[in-house]
């Protein structure tokens, strides 16, 4: 009965957490972004600066009508947002908060390749929404939502696997447990290559000519109304706390922390995930977009040799002076 | 009433001897589950191959090989399953999916999306499924996996079991994959120095521009 309730909670802590912090990003980022190009951003909404904004913006998406279109493939178009968002929820469950086998959903035997495969599921759900869309916008946003993803997921693939090599186990808590503070300079091409790759898989800017609204509308998404559109847009900032945990615990040293009593190892993955985030909004707001070409070769002449490199580095220290 | 009861001390009986030693007739909750995920990625596999619609063959391609994840899950080959929804889910799908929407994916159904080759195709099926199902049971026979004791399909077992037993297989693969990689890069610079010069590239175009003039003739005219 305890196991039962055990997981019951555990999955309830995940769901609470997977609806609440992307909209704590979501609104973060309408401030950030508001105050950096000298605006207020939200101010009405709940009372105090806005913070009920991002309700009031649900409230509204619940509201629309939800439309497919005429000539659209009916059911694909309407099964898309729940395959771009349940991949992050799944991934969520496995990344761990704090010290010990009580703070993550679950522990997994070989955790970096559950996330980095399920986070790559997601991807199919820009697929799908951008081939049944029926619409040439959304054809073309899929097909570089898929030409994006096969370029960025080798050089995160090779930076997660320089990690791995490093503490010698594929298992997120594993990581955790064998990381010092030194890995820090050691990985640090590693974790610059697998952050900047992860904010192309997410189609943020400066990498989103998927979404590139001067160019192709909003892309896969453009037929998307209503609830179906919040999800997507959820998935996007779901994305976002994903990609910057996983950062977190691969690359920063996730509940380690310079000083700190022992209990308050969540209290610093919270802390890097957060910055992450300040740092994913912020290059929104000072970053042009890339050109689809530029970003091709950015992926494959740059951060693939970047990435082969930081492995060759940890397997050379792991082997001399280890 | 009698018989009821004895029917159920009889059912009892062969649980507790099952527990034993395992039988087809009392299966657990993880033999049926892995039976029926079986079913369901062979019925997506026999869509895959039978519907008319090309990207909804790709999707039920999805599922079977989700499917495949989930039975190698339940076999307590975690990293296999993994590996397995990262490479081919996420991977070759998209891949193929890719080459689809560039070439062409019509929504609804494609009236030649079929081959004069189907006999063929199916037998050669049948044929390497038969062998497949044949070594697999006649390698396995009464293997059962021990789910209470330790797991058997870790990363740390995998691994040592590819890289001490099954190292040359798995190097003459690699060799495999590379031959490959490079007779990929070969064929494709070949047809790009062929279309290099340009001339043939106008003549390639040149047709193609007329036509299209054509039917902008015929539409003007209608």
């Amino acid at each position: 009965m305890t196991d039962v309730l055990d997981v019951a909670l555990r999955l309830l802590v995940v769901f609470v957490v997977f609806l609440t912090f992307p909209l704590l990003v979501g609104q973060t980022e309408h401030k950030v972004m508001a105050h950096m190009q000298g605006r207020l951003g939200p101010m009405y909404a709940g009372g105090f600066h806005g913070w009920a904004q991002l309700i009031a913006d649900g409230v509204k998406f619940a509201q629309k009508e939800d439309v497919v279109p005429a000539g659209a493939d009916r059911r694909i178009f309407q099964l898309a947002p729940a395959v771009a968002l349940l991949p992050y929820l799944l991934v969520l469950l496995a990344i761990p908060i704090g010290p010990g086998e009580g703070a993550v959903g679950q522990v997994l035997d070989a955790g970096v390749f559950f996330v980095l495969a399920v986070m790559g599921v997601g991807v199919l759900g820009s697929l799908m929404a951008g081939w049944a869309s029926a619409n040439k916008f959304s054809l073309l946003g899929g097909l570089r939502t898929a030409a994006q993803l096969l370029a960025y997921e080798l050089p995160m693939l090779l930076t997660a696997a320089s990690v791995a090599m490093a503490a010698g186990t594929v298992s997120l808590v594993g990581i955790l447990d064998a990381f010092e503070w030194w890995w820090l300079p050691w990985q640090i091409t590693g974790a610059l290559v697998f952050f900047i790759a992860g904010l192309a898989e997410l189609q943020r800017p400066p990498f989103d000519m998927p979404v590139a609204d001067s160019e192709i509308i909003f892309g896969a998404y453009t037929e998307y109304t209503g609830l179906r559109f919040a999800l997507f847009l959820l998935a996007e900032y779901a994305g976002i706390v994903v990609l910057c945990g996983l950062t977190t615990v691969l690359f920063l040293g996730g509940w380690h922390g310079p000083w700190g009593a022992d209990g308050l190892g969540w209290v610093w993955t919270l802390l890097k995930t957060a910055v992450l985030a300040f740092v994913v909004i912020w290059l929104r707001v000072s970053y042009p977009r890339l050109r689809e070409d530029q970003l091709q070769k950015f992926a494959w002449t740059l951060l693939v040799p970047l990435a082969l490199a930081q492995i060759a580095l940890t397997g050379v220290v792991k082997v001399v002076f280890l | 009433m009698s018989t009821a009861a004895t029917a159920g001390a009889l059912a009892a009986g062969t649980a507790h001897r099952a527990a034993e030693s395992p039988g087809f007739l009392s299966p657990t909750g993880v033999e049926i589950t892995f039976l029926l995920v079986g079913l369901v990625t062979l019925g997506a596999a026999v869509v895959t191959v039978t519907t008319r619609q090309l990207v909804h063959a790709a999707l039920w391609l999805v599922v079977a090989l989700g499917g495949l994840a989930v039975e190698y899950l339940l076999l307590t080959a975690e990293f296999i399953a993994w590996v397995q929804v990262l490479i081919y889910v996420g991977s070759v799908v998209v891949l193929l999916l890719f080459g689809l929407m560039l070439t062409r994916a019509p929504i609804g159904r494609s009236p030649d999306a079929d081959s004069g080759n189907r006999w063929v195709a199916f037998t050669v099926a049948v044929a390497a499924a038969a062998a497949l199902v044949w070594v697999v049971v006649d390698a396995f026979r009464t293997t059962w996996i021990d789910l209470d004791g330790a797991p058997s399909g870790t990363t740390e077992v995998t691994g040592a079991g590819l890289f001490q037993h099954w190292v040359l297989p798995f190097e003459a693969l690699s060799v495999l994959l590379l031959a490959a990689l490079v007779g990929a890069i070969v064929l494709s610079r070949k047809a790009n120095g062929d279309s290099a010069p340009g001339a043939k590239d106008a003549a390639g175009s040149g047709p193609a521009a007329g036509a299209t003039r054509a039917r902008r003739d015929q539409e003007g005219a209608r």
